[in-house]
């Protein structure tokens, strides 16, 4: 028998009211692609991205992942990392860090304490020289700078080995040299956790770099009375392989530019 | 430079902060001055040392009938009172604005009704608590739970739904449940709103304690104020008046200084009153 895909995309829409977003979406993305996803501000890739995590739902078709349909809410087999907002702001960096395994142990306070708490801390310890934060473990996160949070954000989806990692924009506040080391920390940790990886990027080079595999969204059709009236689909489906790291000459005129969407 | 962009420096702002203050005194004891002139037996407007060797008797002297300290015994009271009454809101407040804040089903049942019930003046139902609870200590409690906790569990709720959204999709994405996430996230995320909360709840409450204090009581800060009033002893009533403000001032900057202590990744950055 056939396996099915990751994850499958069948002729999905979304709708806010009178203004359809997103429309005749169909995908098969195979488990262990790194699928890159560009378009202009505003065309419904962080929606795209918020389906994939069950936090909306689409108003037409549906979605599965290997074969069944999502779950209607968010649960650990999907990570995600946004671009604000992913740490909580109240646990130091290594507390952000052992909160998962805090859920896991301890269903009625969601705490551990004493020897148990030490525990937890020490495990993390090996996760944060990799994250470069072992230095700023005990900070807060309103301590740390944009890089160091977004690195103590991808670990922390990373916490339950999720089989699909969402990022939406994750560095797109961040500096250019800062920007490619944490493309080369989140490339590694994919190889190694064998994810399937959506990351929504304004950055088109980034998105080349990336990804294996790179959606482009756009509004095909245009009703020049009605601008609402239609939504914006995969307009290209680009199958990269690894190490191209420049949009081939003829795609780059099609594309967004990303200077402009910024 | 802009006076917008000049801030005055520490010691500057110290002598600006106290100088309201002692513009006020001055112009009383000035009034005072004068008036006692006119006709020396003036309960009206009693001199400054008057008021001092009054307050100081009523703090240190034991009272002739009673053997009691009058202002200690009036401080506790009132104290206990305005702590029974607040400590009571603020649970409904923990425990009703985390509900409603969080979970939509409860929100929907409740909110209306909490909205409504806030705008009921609570001074027009204390002649119901009197008449359902007595005379006691229970209804002024009541009056101040009631006047205190429909606003406090409207300012929780409204702090557990800013949370971002992101927070708490993040939480289920670690595989917390609902229960947890109270817990973990949305508790320690509004505790100092709570805070803030109680530090706003204290105004009504000091307001409707000392009302009930007046109306139905036999001992108090309240109590003593108004009994004195048929006297005219200003003597008592003026640096009672200062006491109670003091005491209102003391518990709200120690209620700031918990917050700062207990949550420094809330407070940093910006300052707040
Ligand atoms: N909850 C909502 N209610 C109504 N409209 C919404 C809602 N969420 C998104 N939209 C609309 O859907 C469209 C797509 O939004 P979305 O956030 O997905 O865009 P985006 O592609 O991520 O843009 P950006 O690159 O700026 O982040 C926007 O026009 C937005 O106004
Ligand atoms: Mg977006």
């Amino acid at each position: 028998m056939k396996t099915p895909p990751k994850v499958a995309v069948k002729n999905v829409s979304m709708r806010f009211g009178d203004v359809l977003v997103l429309e005749r979406l169909n995908l098969d993305i195979a488990a262990g692609t790194f699928c890159t996803i560009v378009g202009a501000s505003g065309c419904g890739k962080s929606t795209f991205l918020q389906m994939l995590l069950s936090n909306t739902r689409p108003t037409g078709g549906a979605i599965e992942l290997d074969g069944v349909p999502l779950p209607d809410e968010p649960t650990p087999e999907r990570g995600i990392v946004f671009q604000r907002y992913s740490v909580f702001p109240h646990l130091t960096v290594e507390d952000n860090l052992i909160l998962a395994s805090e859920f896991a142990a301890s269903p009625v306070t969601g705490k551990l304490f004493g020897g148990a708490r030490r525990k937890a801390r020490a495990e993390v310890r090996e996760t944060l020289e990799r994250i470069g934060l072992a230095p700023a473990a005990k900070r807060y996160p309103a301590q740390l700078s944009g890089g160091m949070q977004q690195r103590l954000a991808i670990a922390q989806a990373l916490l339950k080995k999720p089989a699909i990692l969402l990022l939406d924009e994750p560095f797109g506040a961040l500096d250019p040299g800062i920007r490619n080391d944490m493309q080369e920390l989140l490339l590694q940790l994919w190889r190694e956790q064998a994810m399937t990886v959506f990351m929504v990027t304004h950055d088109i080079q980034e998105a080349f770099k990336l990804g294996t595999r790179m959606l482009v969204f756009d509004k095909v059709r245009h009703d020049p009375v009605a601008p609402e009236a239609y939504g914006a689909t995969i307009t290209y489906d680009l199958r990269l392989k690894d190490g191209v790291s420049e949009p081939p000459p003829a795609m780059g005129a099609l594309l967004p530019d990303p200077a402009a969407s910024v | 430079m802009r006076i917008i962009n000049r801030t005055p420096s520490r010691r500057t702002a110290v002598l600006l902060g106290l100088l309201p203050f002692a513009a006020l005194i001055v112009s009383y004891a000035i009034a005072s001055h004068y008036r006692r002139l006119d006709n020396p037996a003036d309960k009206l407007l009693p001199s400054l040392g008057d008021m001092a060797s009054t307050f100081w008797s009523m703090a240190f002297v034991a009272d002739k009938r009673s053997g009691d300290y009058l202002l200690l015994g009036d401080t506790l009271d009132s104290l206990w009172r305005l702590g029974a009454g607040v400590g009571t809101a603020t649970l409904i407040a923990l425990v009703l604005g985390i509900a409603i804040g969080f979970i939509p089903h409860i929100r929907s049942s409740l909110a209306p009704f909490i909205a409504s019930f806030s705008l009921i003046p609570p001074i027009t139902i204390l002649p119901i608590l009197f008449i359902i609870f007595g005379l006691g200590e229970v209804s002024k409690v009541v009056l101040i739970v009631v006047g205190t906790a429909p606003v406090m569990v409207r300012s929780v709720a409204q702090a557990v739904m800013n949370i971002p959204r992101e927070l708490i999709i993040k939480a289920e994405t670690l595989g917390a449940s609902v229960w947890q996430m109270t817990t973990r996230l949305v508790l320690p995320q509004i505790l100092p709103h709570l805070i803030t909360a109680i530090r706003l709840g204290l105004v009504p409450a000091w307001i409707f304690l000392i009302s009930a204090e007046a109306i139905a009581s036999t001992s108090g800060l309240g109590y003593r104020i108004f009994l004195v009033r048929r006297y005219l002893a200003m003597d008592v009533i003026l640096p009672y008046v200062i006491w109670i403000t003091l005491l209102a001032y003391l518990i709200d900057r120690l209620l700031l200084i918990v917050s700062r202590r207990a949550f420094p990744w809330h407070h940093a950055g910006g300052n707040s009153l």
